[in-house]
């Protein structure tokens, strides 16, 4: 190819969690067995669909306004930058979220634990970041909920989040966490992360973003990889 | 800066994820649209009625809508696909025949279709490609000729009445081939 392209580093080992984790017992029929091949970064790699007009209403970023009432729970702020690893923003791409309420229910049909649904809270929020890649939503502290996959076994309390960043090679989903939740140490799923690496999940509060008399708030950045320096992979 | 590791999109994405549009890379009236429709399995040969397929192709002249083609944005094609599978593990998108691609040093690569697969029980993504049969630039393709022969045919679509049919096989004996981009 041309020089120039701006092909994408490869993830360092110690990032990701493995496939098959078998503390998290859903990997175990699903985790590929084979090696991955590597595939060179074409064209179709360092592309990506550009969402965004249509795909985002303006209140979409305020999960406590998609309804007539406000829904029940503890009203926090969650705002960040989407950056690659050099620490540039990724502006105008589309940020999804989505989580369980506040009694640790999702909006979802086959979400089954007996915990109230909240007629005034679906859970989904979508925005797209500014010129300096930040993105901001307004929701609620999702509550922690049981599952099934060892003996009392809950999860931490987490926020889905799904990116897209510039180029196919960038898509991301991923889980934000609180700092210093006690159910850390028995999530399977926060724990596949490598044990170096967990913390770049974990938001921190911050002071300078609540409003008083009103929301907590908590900053997580998210970094999606960087452009490679050399073009791409011949 | 140290990447944000990745995180399993869970059970409950469905509400979030999906779009009425999603599975419609192409509206119906598009010149030789098509359905590119599969299931996907998982290592006990079940189906999986909680993965999501998404797909990223380029127009049928080979073109993308994106600042980074060295060849020019050609605005107007969505090139995006995203289906959720249903109870029978089944997904499907609305497509076209993508153009060819250049790919390392400028060869042109077969027509392909990038997917991704996010599912419960997935800690990351896992990315495949559909090969189209009965392309005669198969062959010729830098990726699917460094694919060994005996797994090939996990990456080339078959006919089916309305398209093609492209089925997932997460893992076991006729596991899919996975690619690390």
């Amino acid at each position: 190819m041309d020089s120039g392209l701006p092909g994408y580093r490869r993830d360092p080992g110690g990032t990701h969690p493995p496939l098959l984790t078998p503390e998290y017992g859903s990997t175990v029929l699903r985790a590929p067995h084979r090696e991955p091949v590597v595939l060179p970064h074409s064209l179709t790699e360092i592309t990506g669909p550009a969402l965004g007009e249509g795909r985002v209403l303006p209140a979409d970023h305020d999960l406590t306004r998609q309804h007539e009432g406000e829904p029940l729970g503890e009203r926090i702020i969650v705002h960040g930058r989407v950056l690659d690893s050099d620490g540039r923003a990724v502006p105008d791409t589309l940020v999804e979220l989505w989580q369980a309420n506040s009694a640790g229910r999702y909006a979802h049909d086959r979400d089954q634990h007996p915990a109230p649904l909240d007629p005034n809270f679906t859970g989904v929020g979508r925005c797209l970041t500014d010129s300096s890649g930040r993105y901001r939503f307004v929701t609620l502290k999702p509550g922690a909920y049981p599952w099934r996959n060892h003996e009392n076994a809950w999860r931490a309390q987490h926020l889905h989040f799904s990116l897209f960043g510039r180029a196919f090679v960038q898509r991301l989903v991923t889980q934000m966490y609180f700092p210093g939740d006690p159910l850390f140490y028995q999530d399977p799923i926060y724990n596949a992360v490598p044990s170096a690496a967990r913390h770049r999940m974990v938001s921190a509060f911050d002071l300078s973003e609540t409003v008083p008399e009103w929301a907590l708030a908590y900053g997580f950045d998210i970094v999606l990889r960087g452009r490679d320096q050399t073009p791409m992979e011949a | 800066m140290d990447l944000t590791p990745s995180q399993t999109v869970g059970p409950f994405f469905a509400h979030a994820l999906t779009w009425a549009d999603g599975p419609d890379v192409v509206d119906s009236a598009a010149p030789g649209a098509f359905w590119l429709r599969g299931v996907v399995y998982d290592g006990a040969g079940e189906p999986v009625p909680d993965a999501l397929i998404e797909s990223w192709q380029a127009s049928p002249e080979g073109r993308f809508d994106h600042p980074d083609d060295p060849r020019g944005a050609v605005a107007g094609f969505r090139g995006f696909g995203r289906c959720p599978t249903d109870p029978a593990g089944r997904w499907g998108i609305r497509t076209v025949r993508p153009g060819r691609v250049p790919g390392a040093n400028g060869v042109l690569q077969a027509p392909h279709i990038d997917l991704s697969v996010f599912a419960r029980g997935l800690l990351d993504r896992v990315v495949t490609r559909v090969y189209l049969p009965s392309e005669p630039s198969n062959v010729d393709d830098p990726v699917l000729m460094s694919v060994p022969d005996a797994v090939r045919g996990s990456l080339v679509a078959v006919p089916a009445v309305d398209g093609y049919r492209f089925d997932i096989r997460l893992q076991g004996e006729h596991e899919t081939v996975f690619f690390s981009v």
